[in-house]
């Protein structure tokens, strides 16, 4: 009836992962992959965002309530980035009305 | 069952219910917060897409030894929170004690380390600062000749690693912010704790925290590598 206890021994594995993908993603900085050291580097952040927000916060002993409440929040993380820059990533697609050339959000001006 | 523990609040049917909400609660603030890193986040990744260059030259200008380092110190910290919220499940006031005790001291040492990161910036003229007002303090954003060559090879327009600098430096300086609100609790466990106001039934505020600091720790461990690791090193 009572909370589900994490034993130590889990804390302590998850822990010592934790210390080894940190060394990884230093290690990968050096290697030259391309536009993979991005996708590398994300990998690794939101494999260890993952194994803190499963254990260290107990999601995974969790009830289903509070795991929507998680997902949830992530979800709208996700939507507020995607909408965001398919928005500005997009803005080039199509011609600009006369009058806007001058825009204050153009990729190419600097300052 | 005719007497209710006193660790149960008298609109819970139980303590399992009691516990479930309080998590909950957490959680659902959690996502204020999660919003409010994520607007940061959104407007970083616009920028970065924008302005490659001036970020590479940025990330490549932090020491990247320190960042490495203080997400080790941080990982730390919250697998000593973890066990400071196991402690408490256990009953182990002393324990308790000792492992917020530990957390805190990591946490120290994390803002130890992100203050000198911010005195080697301020020393190199890397705050960005346009007004007379910071200028007359030393603060304006003109980088020493070591940041200036990684700019030039980088190819990188001043605006665009003063922008970077910008985002650097509101972000971490909001996670330090989290940080140091979550050792100010930790203190304000620490008394609870050593009054013995803590036990095996109820530790809601240990577990609640414990929640905020492995929260901040994920913030951080999303910004390590988003900051310190653009462009890769070689």
């Amino acid at each position: 009836m009572s909370q589900h206890i994490v034993s130590p021994k889990i804390y302590f594995l998850i822990f010592a992962a934790l210390f080894a993908l940190t060394a990884l993603t230093t290690g990968v900085a050096f290697i030259d992959l391309g536009p993979y050291n991005t996708v590398a580097a994300l990998a690794v952040a939101v494999t260890k965002a993952i194994l803190v927000i499963l254990f260290f916060m107990h999601v995974r002993y969790s009830p289903h309530l509070t795991r929507i409440v998680v997902a949830a929040g992530f979800f709208w993380l996700a939507i507020l980035i995607t909408l965001t820059l398919s928005d500005f990533r997009t803005r080039s697609w199509t011609p600009r009305p006369s009058g806007w050339e001058i825009s204050a959000f153009s990729p190419q001006d600097g300052r | 069952m005719s007497e209710a523990p006193l660790a149960l609040a008298h609109q819970f049917d139980d303590l399992d219910q009691q516990h479930e909400a309080g998590s909950l609660g957490m959680w659902v603030f959690l996502v204020t917060e999660i919003m409010f890193f994520g607007g940061l986040f959104a407007g970083y990744t616009i920028y970065r897409s924008l302005y490659l260059e001036g970020f590479v030259a940025g990330s490549h200008i932090l020491n990247i030894k320190l960042g490495a380092t203080n997400t080790a110190v941080l990982i730390a910290s919250s697998f000593t929170m973890a066990m400071a919220v196991h402690s408490a499940q256990k009953g182990r006031r002393r324990a308790v004690m000792g492992f917020l005790l530990l957390t805190m001291l990591l946490g120290f040492t994390f803002l130890g380390i992100k203050c000198v990161e911010y005195h080697d910036k301020y020393v190199e003229h890397l705050i960005p600062c346009e007004s007379v007002a910071c200028s007359n303090l030393g603060l304006q954003f003109a980088p020493v000749e070591q940041a200036l060559q990684e700019i030039q090879k980088q190819h990188a327009q001043l605006a665009h690693v003063e922008l970077y600098f910008c985002f650097y430096f509101f972000m971490t300086g909001m996670h330090a912010l989290h940080m140091i609100i979550g050792i100010g609790i930790m203190t304000y466990l620490l008394l609870m704790a050593r009054r013995g106001k803590f036990n095996a039934q109820y530790y809601a505020p240990i577990e609640v925290a414990g929640l905020y600091w492995h929260f901040v720790d994920i913030v951080w461990i999303f910004l390590f590598p988003l900051l310190y690791l653009i462009g890769g090193r070689y």
